[in-house]
């Protein structure tokens, strides 16, 4: 790499993206914007440990999570192991994917998109415990490889897809949860969803 | 075509009964909606949903709530000043943009 300053201007342009990952971790504006300049501040002084040509963006993530856990989930005093519930595959469709597709053939619109607040998903998101937040943000929001997850927080491929694994149906279950706070949606009675599995694991 | 080339399982009598196939396709669709699969299994995948409605229609639905969760879990702004404020924290001159508290990020 060139120059300290060039490469500075370079992984400036990833703040966008860190800040709402910041935010996902910390689930607080003035902890994100305090982890973001951490961030910076470590990958700066840490320039010479990147190699050009390799991906910046996923470097930088990693620095990210690096600092959210070692910085400040330690100043929290311990890190979030939560577990999760074994949550059922396909939870939401078999709940409420017939309503989708009923409203969706009334009205031609993505009508999941509009069936959910972007506060009620994030919240669903948030409820996550941090190795599965992480992971289905990563995932789902910026489109990461399960490689390139791996790399960034650390842990095995298959480890990464059982977090995305569970950490998906657990954030359907939340949203499930909403839907019927909210009357978004008629509760459906666990007998009668569409149920013709779940005999494993 | 179809199912009966790969199983052997009868059709179902309840359309909402899953063939052992479509378990199969299922348990893949996140790995195929995350660019994970191999191409001949993303030929398998693709191939399926072209026969199966149950499944095309899961698909479906797991595609979409994958695009919610990602249009509706990403700030599209990020805080005035927090550039200026890490910019300056890394010794780097501050740019025009800047100084005004705007950020670059499109409305």
């Amino acid at each position: 790499m060139a120059d300290q300053a060039q490469f500075a201007e370079q992984a400036l342009e990833y703040m966008p993206a860190l800040y709402s990952a910041a935010l996902r971790m910390t689930h607080n504006a003035a902890d994100a914007e305090d982890l973001v300049q951490e961030t910076y501040l470590r990958a700066y002084r840490g320039f010479g440990s990147f190699t050009e040509g390799t991906n910046l963006r996923a470097w930088l993530y990693r620095i990210l999570t690096n600092t959210y856990i070692n910085s400040y989930r330690s100043r929290q005093r311990r890190p979030d192991e939560r577990q999760l519930d074994d949550v059922e595959d396909l939870y939401l469709y078999r709940r409420i994917g017939a309503v989708e597709e009923a409203m969706a053939a009334r009205s031609a619109e993505d009508e999941l998109m509009d069936l959910f607040t972007d506060d009620q998903v994030k919240a669903a998101l948030d409820s996550l415990p941090d190795q599965f937040r992480m992971a289905v943000y990563l995932a789902d929001v910026e489109g990461f490889s399960y490689k390139e997850i791996a790399d960034i927080l650390d842990i095995p491929i298959g480890t990464v897809m059982s977090r995305l694994h569970r950490g998906r149906k657990a954030m359907q279950k939340e949203l499930y949860k909403y839907a019927i706070e909210h009357g978004l949606v008629e509760p459906v009675d666990d007998g009668t969803a569409r149920e013709p599995q779940h005999t494993h694991g | 075509m179809g199912w009966s080339s790969r199983s052997t399982t009868a059709p179902p009598a309840n359309p909402n009964t899953l063939m052992d196939d479509c378990e199969e396709i299922l348990r893949d669709l996140y790995p195929y909606l995350d660019g994970e699969l191999s191409e001949s299994a993303r030929a398998e995948i693709q191939g399926h949903l072209d026969d199966c409605l149950d499944c095309l229609h899961v698909y479906d639905f797991q595609a979409e709530l994958r695009l919610v969760i990602a249009k509706k879990c990403k700030e599209q702004t990020v805080p005035p000043g927090l550039l200026a404020r890490v910019r300056e924290c890394l010794g780097l001159e501050p740019t025009t943009t800047e100084t005004t508290g705007e950020t670059p990020v499109a409305q």
